[in-house]
Parts: structure tokens; sequence; C-alpha cells
């Protein structure tokens, strides 16, 4: 099975604190750690395996930078057989829409049987990959934490929906899945494997190879602003010694109940 | 406001979900005068039941009936709002995992703006002026969506009032002959249920609940001595199950258990939506955490900044001496 995978760099949001810059137009980049986005690397995981017990490649495609380099090399480090930049500066600024649009051009240039894309990103919303599969025209399954494959035309796959349910679907290829987490455990990649990646070339497509005009990529929704919102009540935070903080705490977990 | 503006009503064996009455609000934010149109899409004495609820509130409800929405499949559904929606359509969906699952290609098929898990709405000019939280709640910002060629938008559910049920029974329209064609690539097999863990955590009183913040599967240790100290259970956020330290029976969310223990210490958990959307009943929420930004301090009546290796061992020596 020939699988495309896409994935995008993100700050870490288990290891940063993230803050607003001082005009609001963006969020402070300076000594941030990034890492590819959690979701992607559990549908990298996932391409991999396929790849492994059926046979087949995994390509790993990303629109980004020169930084976003680095996602794609530790994912072919991990076990995919190639990687493809999506750059341009008219990309810059786009919307969801606009990603799924870049993606799709990407897309048509190869045959791909499977399309996969993390359920969401650091933008919380959770939509390249459905608009991808409704502009490529093909069927789509979003936060899928199973996949069995069928026969060379269909798979079947576990969609988690409200509650920790299971919806099993029958899907038919080609097809778009957004994958969730907890669909594997993906593996670990260590030192050895990104050097052995480090050398490998990796395209870059611009806008001209994809034929896309800057309309193309027109956002819809456009950022104002960030900001940092109003705590509302907050809660009451304690401070003092860890002694005197355990002190004020136990009186309270007394008082409502939280200690039997 | 020219353009009309409808809301996807979803059900459940006929009872129509909260969210109903919170799309009426989040429509008013548009349109402080809207009436938004209902679609209720399902099949036989379900989708009768959910119509006419539906019609308590909402003025005029567009019924989609066939057997093929007996159960929801945002493909199939997708097919049919595509035949029943105008092209300038304002569509607010749930942002749940159905709203997940049928938005963003409804969009597309529709040529509209599409913008997800939006918290608050005005009207700004000819845009339209959302907010929206990323990276994982730890900020919010504002983005102006365009509306000139209609929108779907995703509403989290929670984030706006509910409106009050009305008296006065709306109009239901039965749209179901203009819906032809509903097969598609991808068909609904079968729901599996939850299965029960050793421990239910929607009875208990008292939870320590872990989440990433605890670093290691060792680290679930000191969290099981502090819960029993206490004399309460850990529960846990989604990445515990991910990594398979805990039984998805212990997961609080969205996607885990809806708990209402009287007592919620939130170790190491950074505060998601849906995380958040697990708990209920108004617990004492504690939250235990390195980062004093975290969105937990938002929502926890009492807050502490500290290491969980550090602090819950003390917690629990302090706890266990009396
Ligand atoms: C459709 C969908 C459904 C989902 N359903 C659920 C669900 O049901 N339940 C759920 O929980 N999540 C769910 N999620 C995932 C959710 O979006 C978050 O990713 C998840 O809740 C984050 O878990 P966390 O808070 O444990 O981890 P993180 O967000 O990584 O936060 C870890 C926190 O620990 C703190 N920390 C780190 N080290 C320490 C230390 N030594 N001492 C103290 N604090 C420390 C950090 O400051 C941070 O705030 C769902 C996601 C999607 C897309």
């Amino acid at each position: 099975m020939e699988i495309l995978v896409c994935v995008t760099r993100v700050p870490d949001t288990a290891e940063n604190e993230i803050e607003v810059n001082a005009d609001g137009s963006d969020i402070e980049r300076d000594s941030l750690v990034y890492s590819v986005n959690e979701w992607d690397n559990y549908a990298v995981e996932e391409a991999i395996r396929i790849k492994e017990s059926s046979g087949g490649s995994v390509t790993v495609v990303t629109v980004g930078d020169g930084e976003s380099e680095e996602v794609l090399r530790r994912e072919m480090a991990m076990g995919a057989d190639r990687g493809i930049l999506l750059q341009d500066e008219s990309f810059a600024g786009t919307d969801g829409r606009g990603l799924a649009t870049i993606l799709k051009a990407e897309i048509e240039k190869g045959k791909y049987d499977l399309i996969l894309a993390g359920a969401q990103a650091d933008a919380g919303a959770g939509e390249v990959g459905g608009m991808l599969a409704a502009l490529l025209d093909f069927p789509y399954a979003s936060l899928v934490n199973s996949i069995e494959i069928v026969d060379d035309k269909t798979l079947k796959v576990g969609r988690e929906v409200d509650g920790g349910n299971i919806e099993m679907n029958r899907i038919s290829l080609p097809c778009v899945l957004s994958i969730q987490t907890g669909i594997n455990e993906p593996r670990y990649v260590g030192i050895r494997g990104i050097r052995q990646v480090a050398s490998v070339q990796i395209p870059v497509h611009g806008a001209g190879e994809l034929g896309l005009s800057t309309a193309a990529v027109e956002p819809r929704v456009r950022r104002e602003d960030y900001f940092v919102p109003e705590l509302g009540a907050g809660a009451e935070m304690l401070d003092g010694s860890n002694e005197e903080i355990i002190d004020k705490l136990v009186e309270m977990l007394k008082a409502k109940g939280g200690l039997k | 406001m020219a353009a009309q503006i409808f809301a996807y009503i979803k059900h459940k064996g006929g009872a129509v979900d909260d969210t109903a009455l919170e799309l009426i609000s989040a429509a008013r934010n548009i349109d402080a005068s809207a009436e938004p149109i209902a679609l209720v899409a399902g099949s036989g004495a379900d989708l009768d039941q959910a119509c006419s609820q539906t019609a308590s509130t909402y003025k005029q409800v567009w019924k989609l009936g066939n057997s093929a929405f007996a159960y929801p499949n945002a493909e199939v559904l997708r097919k049919a709002l595509l035949a029943v929606l105008p092209t300038d359509a304002i569509v607010l969906v749930p942002h749940d995992a159905f709203g997940m699952d049928l938005s963003p290609g409804l969009s597309i098929k529709l040529d509209a703006t599409f913008v997800a898990d939006v918290l608050a709405l005005e009207v700004s000019g000819n845009d339209l002026r959302v907010v929206r939280q990323e990276y994982g709640g730890q900020v919010s910002s504002h983005s102006l969506c365009r509306m000139d060629k209609g929108a779907v938008i995703n509403i989290r559910p929670g984030a706006f009032a509910p409106v009050e049920a009305l008296a006065s029974i709306g109009e239901v329209v039965d749209k179901s002959s203009y819906v032809a064609e509903v097969s598609t690539g991808r068909e609904f097999v079968e729901l599996i249920e939850a299965v029960a863990g050793d421990v239910d955590i929607t009875k208990e009183d008292i939870l320590v609940s872990i989440g990433r913040g605890i670093g290691d599967e060792e680290g679930i240790q000191i969290a099981e001595e502090l819960a029993e100290a206490m004399g309460g259970v850990v529960s846990c956020s989604r990445p515990i199950v991910d990594a398979k330290w805990m039984d998805k029976s212990r997961q609080v969310g969205t996607s885990g258990q809806t708990v209402k223990p009287k007592v919620y210490l939130a170790c190491g958990i950074s505060g998601s939506f849906q995380h958040l959307g697990g708990i209920k009943g108004n617990p004492f929420v504690v939250a235990i955490n390195k980062n004093p930004k975290a969105p937990i301090f938002q929502v926890a009546d009492v807050g502490i900044v500290a290491d969980l290796q550090e602090f819950l061992p003390e917690l629990t020596e302090r706890i266990n001496e009396g």
C-alpha cells in the first residue's frame, strides 16, 4: 500500500509555557521546544506498521519552512521512506482550507492508496484531514483508533466517539483517515536513526511546482491576535513553603470531604 | 444579516442533546433576532420524537428521514445536508466526535468558510470574529472569518448558555424526499461499547487524577499512595491511557468517563476542554501543576504550583500522620 502521512511541526505544549508576545501578534517563539505534532506521530507509526505487515511505502509530507525539515527527518528515522517539504512564501498566512489545498496539489502528483493525518494539531481545529478528503473526493473517517486491512480495496476502521465507545466502519480505498492518539505506541527514535537519514535529500515543492496561485491559498479565516483570557474567578493559589501549603490543603480537604 | 442560520441537532434514542439549546444562543450572537432552522436527521420513531422535542424551541425544524440515518454516519449525513442547504447558509454544529467528522468536509462541499471549536463569536463588519483556544488551551485567539460564501461553525459544547425552552410549538417540515443519494465509500458497521474496568471511577467521591506531568509509569505509584491515604482512587487524563500505563476505564473526559466526585485532585493535568468535559457535579477541584499559567488554574478552586514528584509524597506522608 502506498501511504502518505501529513505531518506538522509544533511547539511542544507538554514541555513549554506558551506566552503571548507584547503586541499579541504571535506567541513568544524564542526558546520554544518544537516537536512533531503528537497526533501525526501516531499516524506515521501506524503507516509504518501497515508497510511492515503488507508492503508498500510511506511518504511524509509537511507544509512549512526550512525548520520543518527536522520533523520530516525524524519521521524518516522512524521508518518513513521519503519526505517532501511544501514551502512557499505565499503559504505562510494560509488557513486550514489553504493547507488542504496545498496538500491536495502534492497528492495529485503521486498515486497514494491511503492518506493519513493527525486528528488535530496545535490550533486544535482538526480540520485539514476532512477538508483534504472532500477536495480529493475520497471517503473520510476522523478520530480513527484502529485500522484493519480487509482487502486491497477496503479497510475496516474504528473511530473513537463519545464516552470511549468505538464506531466501526468499512471504508473504501483510496481514502483519508485522521488518526487519534492511542492507536499504537510510536517507536522510539534514537540518535543513530536520525544520523542515518541526515544526508537524505528532501525535495522542496513551491507554489509554482504545485500549480497553485496565491488566490488558491488565500485564507478565509485570519487570526487577528493571541491573548490570555481573563482568569474569571480562577483558583485560590496556595503559596508558602510546601509545609504551609500542605497544612492549608489538608484543612480544605477535610472540610470538603476529601479525606476519609 | 441576510443568510439563514441552521443548527445541527444531535439526538440519541429520540432524546435531544443539550447542545440544541446552546446553538440557539450561538446563533443569536451572530444576529440577535435569529431564529435558526433546526436540522434533525434520523429514522423511525426516534426521529419523530427528536423532531417534536426540537420543535419546542426551534420555530422551524427540517426533518431528514432515511433508514441510512439510523446511525449518524457523517459521510452519509453530509450528502443529505448538501441536498437541502442553500449555498450561503451559516451552519452551526457541536464540536464533538461527530462534528469533527462532518464539518470540515461539509464546508468544502458548500464552498463555505469553516471554523472549529468556537467559544465566543460576534459580527465584525462583513466578517465573523470568533474566539478559540490554541496550544492545548494555554492561549486564546481572535480570528476573522469571511461569511459572504456561507460558513460552517463548530461550537464548543458548554461554551454558550442554553436558551430556555419555549412553550410554543414550531413547525416540522419534512425534507426527506430531497435526499436521493445516500450511499458513500464509508459504511457504518457497528458500535462497540466501552468495557467496564476493575474500578468504577464514576462512583468515587475522591479522585486523585494524574496527567502527563506524572512523568513516567513509576510515578503512578506515588499517586496510588496518595489516593489510598485519602480514601479515593486514581483516575487519569488521556495520555496516561495512550501510553498504556492505566486502563481506559480510568480515563476522565469526553472520550472517557464522566465523573461526579466530591473532590478532584488534578495532578500534572493541563486542563484541556476534552478532559474537563468529563468532570461534572461541581466538585472541589485542586490543581497541582508546575506551570503557573496552566489552563487548569482557570477552573480549579485551589491551585498549587509544585513539582508532583516532590509534592505528592509529602502530602501523602502528612495525611498518613493524621
Ligand atoms: C477528540 C479528542 C478527544 C479527547 N478526549 C480526551 C479525554 O477524554 N480525556 C483527556 O484527558 N484528554 C482527551 N483528549 C486529549 C486532550 O486534548 C489533551 O491532549 C489531554 O487531555 C492532555 O493531557 P494532560 O493534561 O495529561 O497532558 P498535557 O496537556 O501534556 O499537560 C501536562 C501538564 O503537566 C504539567 N507538568 C509536567 N511535569 C510536571 C511536574 N513534574 N509536576 C507538576 N506538573 C507537571 C505541565 O505543566 C502540563 O500542564 C482528547 C483529544 C481529542 C482530539
